[in-house]
């Protein structure tokens, strides 16, 4: 079951965020070029690969209890800032991601600058780069914690690999920003499994045993997604009255 | 040094994100249920209990910025 868990989780999050490097991409690409674009996309996915193989087998050495607690920890905080963000989102406190505003608005930029056709060109480079390295530190972050607090990494790599693959063939067939994709509740799922994870490993690092052993995270999952749940209709409500009274005023 | 700033910057920010009371209130829980579990108490319920407290009031505090 853990296994399941690890292995959606990596894919989730790393197909939300593929998405979000895509339009980036797709973006300087069809403005200013493909070949500084794909070859900064490469350059990023080859930094990415070597700050998990680098870090990988130095977690894969550190003893299980004091691993679980700090990754724990990690991902408890990590969670509950993406769940956070999710239920602000859909309660409408935030505006929803919204992939073709976005891909409107790095077009409009790249326009704004000069394109270098002697060899590479820096801007695109740099805005392929920086996007997809800043959007997959996360995702390395979560194969990372998730894969190292299992210790198997190469399970949460290959849910993280096989998104990448997904979203790249998607990418290449449609050649528009992947604006259908259901990237806010596929962010709200990510926020509470990452924080079932959080609460399950954290205190099992620190010490206790959960009664009903592993199958307490399946509980703990239900009762995240309930909480959640909860939360998120009870601020859609504030929204609701909130622009009701500023309907009236 | 400015360099070194923009690095915890991105850090804090990619870590911690928008409210730190949330990462410090989770550090005390599992500070709880450390301390707890090494005098021979199996407070398995202090995370669970913590996390919809501190949720619940983080949203609170964001919504209510925007009132």
């Amino acid at each position: 079951m853990h296994e399941v868990l690890l292995v959606t989780a990596s894919f989730l999050a790393c197909t939300v965020e593929m998405v979000e490097a895509l339009t980036i991409v797709l973006a300087v690409g069809v403005t200013r070029g493909w070949r500084s674009a794909i070859i900064g996309t490469a350059t990023a996915l080859v930094a990415l690969t070597v700050v998990v193989a680098a870090l990988g087998p130095a977690l894969a050495v550190l003893p299980i209890a004091s691993l679980r607690l700090f990754v724990g920890a990690l991902l408890l905080v990590f969670g509950l800032q993406w769940l956070r963000k999710a239920i602000l989102r859909a309660s409408g406190f935030k505006a929803l991601h919204d992939e073709d505003a976005i891909f409107a608005d790095e077009q409009r930029a790249a326009r704004a600058v000069a394109v270098d056709r002697s060899g590479v060109d820096w801007y695109t480079f740099t805005v392929s780069f920086k996007g997809v390295f800043l959007e997959g530190l996360e995702v390395a972050f979560i194969v990372l914690t998730f894969g190292g607090a299992q210790h198997n990494i190469p399970l949460a790599a290959l849910g993280a690999a096989a998104a990448a693959i997904v979203v790249l063939i998607l990418g290449l067939v449609v050649h528009r920003p992947l604006s259908r994709v259901p990237e806010n509740t596929m962010k709200y799922a990510v926020g509470v499994m990452l924080t079932t994870f959080g609460i399950f490993w954290a205190s099992e690092g620190a010490g206790i045993s959960w009664p009903g052993g592993d199958a307490a995270l399946i509980g703990l999952l239900i009762y995240v997604l309930a909480i959640s749940s909860l939360l998120t209709a009870a601020l859609r409500r504030r929204h609701r009255l909130l622009e009701l009274i500023g309907a009236t005023t | 040094m400015s360099h070194l700033r923009t690095f915890g910057s991105f850090w804090y920010d990619f870590i911690i994100g928008d409210d730190w009371r949330v990462a410090l209130g989770v550090t005390a829980a599992i500070a709880v249920v450390f301390i707890a579990a090494h005098h021979g108490l199996n407070w398995w319920w202090v995370l669970p209990a913590s996390v919809p407290a501190l949720l619940a009031l983080s949203l609170d505090r964001a919504t209510r910025r925007r009132r």
